[in-house]
Parts: C-alpha cells; structure tokens; sequence
C-alpha cells in the first residue's frame, strides 16, 4: 500500500529520556535465541535486520502453524519477547491438559464445550503468529460462551482457568454476544501453566459486551493469549487486560470493526515485578467506516530486569472514513533496573477521518517526587503507595464493573505490598 | 511558644565530580513562633540550601552544627518526621507527583500530620475557603498535584498546603519568585493571613526585597558566601533595596560559585 502513512514515532513531548533505553525500544530482547548483540554496539539487530511489514494489515494470518517460520527473535513482533522462557510454547508440541475451565455467574447465558469441528471455531479469528497458530492446531476442545440474541446477562459471567501443571498446552475459547445483547465475562487465570491460547470474540450487532482478561498466575507461569474480537454493526465492545501474576505473559488483542457506528475501548494494567516480562501488542483495525476506538494502557515496573511491552497498533484503512481512535501508554518506573519498552504506530490510509492520535510516555518515581511528599508529613512508603495507586487507579476506574474494580484495587495493593513497596 | 534554633551549621553538597562543595560555612539563627525573619542575599549565598537542609533533603550534607525544635534534634528526623514536627517547607520548585490528586494529596498529608483523618465535612470546606482565598480554581482539586501548574499557580498551592497545614514554623523558599504582582499579593496575604495566627515562626528566604512590601519581617539576616553578613531590622531591607548587595562584595564573587536552585 504505497500510500499508507507509518506514523510510529512516540509522539509526546512528555516523554522522558531513560538512561539504557533507545527512543522506542528498538533493542532486541538479549535473552532471545539466535540473537548476537554486538558488545556495546548500539542498535545492533544481530545478523540480519528486522524488517517490518509494509503495514500492520498485511501480516500473514493462517490456521496453519507451517505457514508461519519457526521463530528466532528477530521478528517485528517478537523482537521483544525472550523466547527461551516461552518454555517451548513456540517449538514444542501442545500437547499438555492445559488448564481447567469453570463458568459461572449469569444464568441466562448458554455454556457448551465442543470439538473443533463445531461450527463455530473460527468465527472470529484468524492466527496471526506462529503460537497462536500452534495452539489453534492443537487444541481438542473449545468452550463457547453464548450470550443470547436480545438477553441482558443477570450477572457476570466469570470464566475461572485454572491451571495445574507446566506441560505445553492449548486452549480454545469463544465468546459470543449475539445482536442487542449485553454482557461482562471476566476470564480469570490463576495457577501454574505453559499456556498458549486462543480466545475468539464475536459482537454482534447493536451488542454491549466487556471482556475483561486478568492475569494473576503464579509466579512462574507463562502464558500468551491472542484474544481476537470481531465487532459488527453499532456496537460497543470494552476489553481489559490486567496482568499481573506469571513470569512471561503475552497477551495480543485485537478488535476488528466490521460494521459501522460501533464502539471500542480497550484498556490495559499491568504491574511487573522482579524478573516479570509482561507484554502487550494490540491491533485496532478500522475496517469500515465512523468507528471510534479509545486504547488506555498503564503499568508500573518494579524490581530487578522486570521488563514490560506495550505495543499499539491501530490501523485506519482506506474505507474508514469518519474514524475517531486515540491510544495512549503510560508507564511508571518505580525502581532501577526495570526496562519499558512502548510502540505506538499509527497506520492511515484515508484522510477523511474525525481523528486519529497517540501518545506514550515512561517516567520515573523519583527522590524529588518522594521528597516533596515526605516533606508534607507523608511517610515513605505511603508516600510510593499513593503515587502508584493513583497511576493505576485511571485504568480501574474504566472499567465500570463495581466488584472488579475492588478486586483489582486490592489486586494492586498486594502487588504494592509484595514489592515492598 | 516553639524555638527553632540553628547554630554553626556547616553543609555541603557533593558535585556531579563528585567532590564535595561546602555551601554553608557556620550559620547561626533563632527564631520563635510568631517571629517573621527574612533571609536575603545573592544568588549562590546558601539562602536555600539553608531552607533545603532544615527540611532534610538528602542532597545538602551536614558536616557540623546543629538544628534543634524546642530541644529537639532535627537532624536526627527522617524528612516526614520534620514535618510532623511542624516545619513546612514552601518549595522553590514544587514537583509535579503523577497520579496522585490535589485532593488526595491534601488529605492524606493532613491526615498523617495530625496523626488522624480530618473531619471530612470540615476539610472539604477548610480546602475550599482557602482555595478560593488564594484564588484557586475549584477544579485543581481533581487535578494532579502540580501537574501541568503554571510557576504562579504552584506557589498559590504552596501556601494553600501552609495555610492547611498549619505548620510551627514555615520556611518560604523563593516562594515570590516568578510572581506577577497580582499573585505577589495573594500569596503575601495567605502567609500573612496564617502567621498572624500567632502560632506560627516565618523564615521568608528571597532575593529580592519585593515581597517585604506585603510580609513584614521583625528580623533580615543578610547571607552572604554561606554566612550571616549582617542582620538587623524590618530597615536593613529599605537599605539593601537602596544599595543592593555590592557592599558586601562584587556580584560576581558572591555568585560565582551559585549550585542551581540553591
């Protein structure tokens, strides 16, 4: 598409220059395979130089995990992840239990786990890397949460995985909101696991539904999720990350507009701790035209090598005229040695568009920050405290679900706690 | 009534060389509550660094001296213990502390001052009295502290905290640098409004004689190369607005050793 404009410079003033970074992150992770980083050499990229795509609508899709060449570290999308703590989710068969599935909350909602011939096992997505095409191989049942046609859920429907051991597993979930119907579904993860899974979304038309993904694993689970959300006509479709628990999680939503006058927002939280590698790359497709999209992501680092990626990508394509889309990332560095990488892009192929915006920035907390509250009285770690649950408190109070909103406050307030913080 | 008393305070700074730099060089000073003294002197004299080391920011290093709150050691106090002890520090450079709301910031300081939550139906028309009287709009309160203030507006909240706060002592750091009149008079009042209270002993640290216009000092001590040069009173600063500082020694030998912001 010659005439695609890649706008992927973070683009806000107030972004703050961190000693060891480069401007977007542009350093390959060092604990990817095959990478040789070249000493003190800067922006080395190994042997062969990452070549990104054209644009982001033109990157492979299959259900065929050999459609998609094995990984070494140096593709655009992978560039940041250390796939040696995968734990052989990219090079290994999936062939594990993987974890359990419980749903529970809202009566008026079907339930089914069916094979993978069901009819419905692709209604929403497409793999767009080779994990997630690795797990749609080898999944052997898939769960399918229907909200029915016109029904308004009577609660929300929480989807608690749980998760029992560290085989390599798949897993397969689909969540319908069929026309004028209107939903919460948390899915909720907890436990140990080497999980590869696919969660695939369909709003329907004149649908409300919130999907909410909260990642509290142990601490040395390991987990990517490609959650694809396909959104028809008029309607409004939130989705949540909060990522929190687990030594490598990747998580890709996507929101398709395939219909127009619909809605997006998506909002992410995530709280690295030592060691943590917490990663986010989002795609916001704008397919068809007056569509509006809203990406709020922030996270706070702390501890040792804890390393966070964001990377938003929003696509305007010719058709989607009358677009209005803003995303934005914030990240809070609460200590030294933590590493933030964020990649806005911006991708227009029409100028006909309501408009269209990004912005990042990464900040310290630092001694000025702590000295000026001390000195109002305010002990040290309280001091911390109320600088991090301020920062984080933007996102929760997005989500508009009242008893997640307590959940993930106190959510927070352990992770503060287990920080030391 | 409370004292706080300074005597032969010796500080230093360490350099980015890292080789340390001695700013304060033996300075002596008392002051009781319901006192008003002004510290004047030229850039680079120590004035904030005396401000700052009262405080207890890590970066002023203390090589000797002492400074006492009624008996008690201050140098021995964290930096929020100071300020439970009643000092108050009115920052040259107020911070901008991302995520945190005025609001928030406000109660939760009070809160760990008095050592209990304010009333709230109280607080919240304590704050807005004194936002309005310090001409404060409504909506800063939402905002985050300092976020996005203007010079002029981060001081007004300076002494928004002072009057809140009610401190025992209150040191103004500079507090009338880079004020239009208009806001030079709002702020005078507010520390005007609060010391004469009577509860409170003012060290107003400025370089210029301006702001005495509106806060009268009983007491100005003259800093010069991180020493008390002269003091006297309320007519030491008519003269110094007269004469300016050169009789104490070029401009140039008096700055020429200025750290930023100290």
């Amino acid at each position: 598409m010659a005439e695609a404009t890649q706008l992927d410079a973070p683009a806000s003033a107030e972004k703050i220059a961190i000693d060891g970074f480069t401007e977007e992150g542009e350093n390959l992770s060092p604990f990817n395979e095959g990478t040789v980083q070249h000493g003190a050499k800067k922006h080395s990229h190994g042997d062969a130089p990452v070549i990104p795509e054209a644009s982001r609508g033109e990157r492979l899709k299959s259900y065929k995990l050999a459609d998609f060449a094995p990984l070494n570290g140096r593709e655009e999308d992978w560039r940041f992840t250390p796939l040696k703590r995968l734990r052989g989710l990219h090079n290994q068969p999936l062939t594990g239990t993987g974890p359990t599935v419980e749903v529970t909350g809202a009566t008026n909602v079907l339930v089914e786990t069916v094979g993978r011939d069901d009819s419905r096992i692709g209604s929403a997505s497409v793999p767009d890397d080779r994990v997630s095409a690795a797990a749609w191989e080898a999944f052997t049942e898939a769960t399918v949460v229907t909200i029915p046609v016109e029904t308004v859920a009577d609660g929300d429907v929480q989807i608690s995985i749980n998760g029992v051991d560290e085989a390599p597993a798949a897993q397969h979930l689909i969540i319908t909101a069929e026309r004028f119907s209107k939903a919460v579904v948390v899915l909720d993860h907890h436990g140990k696991t080497t999980l590869a899974q696919n969660v695939e979304i369909v709003v329907g038309d004149g649908a409300e539904l919130t999907v909410v993904s909260v990642q509290e694993w142990d601490d040395d689970a390991v987990h990517t999720s490609t959650q694809q959300a396909k959104i028809g006509r008029n309607a409004k479709f939130k989705h949540v990350v909060v990522s929190l628990g687990g030594d490598l999680v990747r998580m890709t939503p996507s929101s398709l507009f395939t219909g127009p006058g619909s809605e997006v927002e998506m909002y992410g939280l995530y709280f690295a701790d030592a060691g943590q590698h917490l990663e986010q790359r989002l795609l916001v497709d704008h397919a068809v035209p007056n569509c509006k999209s809203r990406v709020t992501y922030k996270g706070a680092l702390q501890g040792q090598d804890a390393h966070t990626v964001w990377v938003g990508d929003v696509l305007i394509r010719k058709a989607a005229e009358g677009t209005d889309t803003y995303e934005t990332n914030r990240n809070l560095l609460l200590t030294d040695g933590t590493r933030s990488d964020s990649v806005p892009n911006l991708e227009i192929e029409t100028g006909l568009i309501e408009g269209a915006g990004h912005a990042s920035a990464t900040g310290r907390f630092d001694d000025e920050h702590l000295f000026y509250l001390m000195a109002r009285g305010i002990d040290e770690k309280t001091a911390r405290r109320l600088v991090v649950r301020g920062f984080l408190n933007e996102v929760i109070q997005q989500i508009k679900v009242p008893a997640l909103e307590e959940r993930l406050t106190d959510a927070v307030e352990r992770e503060l706690a287990a920080g030391n913080i | 009534m409370s004292t706080l008393e300074i005597k032969d305070l010796h500080v230093s700074i360490e350099t980015e060389q890292g080789a340390r730099k001695q700013i304060l060089k033996g300075v002596s000073l008392t002051i009781n509550t319901g006192e008003s003294h002004a510290i004047m002197g030229p850039n680079g004299s120590g004035k904030s660094t005396l401000a700052s080391t009262i405080a207890g920011h890590p970066r002023y290093l203390v090589d000797s001296g002492s400074i006492t709150l009624d008996g008690e050691d201050v140098l021995d106090m964290s930096v929020d213990e100071r300020a439970r002890a009643g000092l108050f520090l009115a920052m040259q450079y107020p911070v901008e502390v991302p995520g945190v709301t005025m609001t928030n910031f406000l109660r939760t300081a009070k809160t760990a001052l008095d050592g209990k939550a304010p009333s709230l139906r109280h607080w919240t028309k304590d704050v807005k009295e004194a936002m309005s009287q310090l001409r404060i709009d409504a909506d800063f309160a939402q905002r985050n502290v300092n976020e996005g203030f203007s010079g002029g507006e981060k001081k007004r909240v300076e002494i928004l905290q002072l009057e809140l706060f009610k401190p025992r002592f209150a040191i103004l750091d500079e507090t009338d640098s880079g004020l239009d009149v208009d806001a030079l008079k709002v702020v005078s009042e507010g520390v005007n409004r609060e010391h004469s209270k009577g509860g409170m002993g003012t060290l107003l640290i400025t370089h210029y004689t301006r702001i005495l216009r509106y806060i009268k000092p009983d007491f100005v001590h003259v800093f010069v190369d991180g020493r008390i040069a002269e003091q006297g009173g309320p007519e030491l600063a008519d003269r110094l607005e007269a004469e300016g500082y050169d009789r104490f020694g070029t401009p140039a030998a008096a700055s020429v050793d200025a750290p930023a912001g100290a």
